[in-house]
């Protein structure tokens, strides 16, 4: 059944036209890699899965609810589906843990304690047990990744949105957060990834999705689309990446 | 005539007088201005393209124009415009209201768009309200970074009330102006007048030193 499901999704900026006429069904427990050139609309396509950008035509259905359907149903969507961005966003004044618990407690209004005991436990989760009393500054960056995963996680969502998790991100530091993304694929989490790691594409991923000047030029198998590529602009894509 | 430092002490019940007013007229001014400031700064920070505009003519009337003019315009022309009648000393508050509340508005629009944009967005993206994001993430945010703002127009506000000498509000300066009139002693009152400022100003200082540490913590 799919969770996700672009229909004829259009995306302007202005005169520019970013995605084109997009369709796409995502299914539950699908470990989807989006990859292309830079402004090929991958972002865009991701963002717009949350309303963070808001189609210009078509329509998206999220777990039932299209994005258009008015504020209160998106804020529904966006409890359903978690984000993780390229420059992690945590809130600087907020302890890890606080930082984790921030959702439980403010989107789903659980109690202080509460929201605490779910923080730790994925704190656990991504191995940051020890740091949790630890402000976003006084991390590594990798940490600071973990840290935004679990606070995605937080909320419960049924679908995990990740923005180039690991391109703000020294090449040390990237094994780390590509572990924790790698152990919730494997836990059944449906994930859509926007991201140039070719490797976590091949090992993780269950749909690879080329894109192209706001279309989707090739959807398949990870396996079979990066060790013999028909597409001749996916090869010279992935000459440039490796 | 020369000068003698020991008639000081009997005009400073007056002068302390004066100071209370300029204070009254400060607070009362400052705690308006806070008001209509996060109101504007919020328009301009957020609001739509006409409640954007809105809010910049009422910013840039007020900056463009010398707060002499503002009260002056208050006291003397609105009652010929709009026949409301007001007295110096709601005229006065009304000015630093309206003056302050315009330079607070673009510290409170600056410091609320010098926030991380991805802030904002990690906060939307959990499924909270706008409301929510702004009074639990980017409000306490951009609070900070405006205390050092706010502390100079406050300053600047407090100092401003000693233009009202011009409608004859019985704040400091003008209370130094009458006792001055009465004994020609200028060096030292206008010299006691000084130093209250400066005690006012010192003590405001001081507070909002105090404030930004605490805040630090946060």
């Amino acid at each position: 059944m799919s969770i996700i499901e672009f229909r004829q999704v259009s995306k302007h900026f202005g005169d520019l036209k970013v995605l084109d006429k997009v369709d796409l069904n995502i299914n539950q427990g699908e470990v989807v890699v989006l990859i292309g050139p830079s402004g090929s609309g991958k972002s865009t396509l991701l963002r717009c899965i949350n309303g963070l950008e808001m189609i210009t035509g078509g329509d998206l259905v999220v777990d039932g609810i299209s994005v258009l359907s008015g504020n209160v149903n998106l804020r529904e969507i966006r409890q359903e589906a978690g984000m993780v961005f390229q420059q992690f966003n945590l809130f600087p004044q907020l302890t890890a843990e606080d930082n984790v618990a921030f959702g439980p407690r403010h989107v789903r209004g659980l109690s202080r304690s509460e929201s605490l005991k779910i923080s730790h436990e994925l704190l656990e989760k991504v191995g940051l047990a020890d740091k949790k009393k630890h402000l976003p500054a006084e991390l590594s960056g990798g940490q600071q990744q973990r840290v935004a995963i679990a606070r995605a996680l937080a909320i419960k969502p049924k679908v995990m949105l990740f923005d180039e998790p690991t391109s703000a991100l020294d090449p040390e530091l990237r094994q780390e957060v590509l572990s924790v993304m790698q152990r919730l694929a494997e836990e059944g989490m449906t994930m859509v990834v926007v991201t140039h790691e070719m490797s976590f594409a091949r090992q993780v991923g269950s749909r690879l999705i080329f894109m192209e000047n706001g279309k989707i030029a090739v959807d398949g198998k990870p396996q079979e689309m990066l060790i013999n590529p028909s597409n001749p602009r996916l090869q010279d894509f992935l000459k440039h990446v490796e | 005539m020369s000068v003698d430092w020991s008639i000081i002490p009997q005009f400073l019940p007056q002068l302390f007088n004066g100071a209370k007013m300029t204070i009254y007229i400060t607070l009362v001014g400052l705690v308006g201005g806070m008001i209509i400031g996060i109101l504007a700064g919020l328009m301009r920070a957020y609001g739509s393209r006409l409640v954007n505009f809105i809010a910049l003519v009422y910013i840039e009337v007020i900056r463009g124009t010398p707060i002499v003019v503002q009260v002056m315009f208050l006291y003397f022309a609105l009652p010929v415009l709009a026949s409301v009648r007001i007295d110096p000393l709601s005229a006065a508050i009304i000015a630093i209201i309206i003056n302050a509340g315009a330079y607070i508005a673009e510290i409170v629009r600056g410091s609320l768009q010098s926030i991380s944009p991805g802030l904002r967005e990690a906060g939307l993206a959990m499924g909270l309200p706008r409301w929510k994001v702004l009074a639990l993430i980017v409000g306490p945010l951009a609070f900070r970074r405006m205390i050092p703002p706010l502390g100079n127009q406050f300053i600047v506000s407090l100092k401003d009330t000693s233009l009202f000498i011009v409608i004859g509000v019985g704040e400091l300066t003008r209370t130094g102006q009458e006792i001055m009139a009465s004994n020609f002693r200028a060096v030292e009152i206008w010299t006691a007048v000084a130093v209250i400022y400066l005690i006012l100003t010192g003590a405001l200082t001081l507070m909002l030193r105090v404030i930004e540490k605490r805040m630090r913590i946060l």
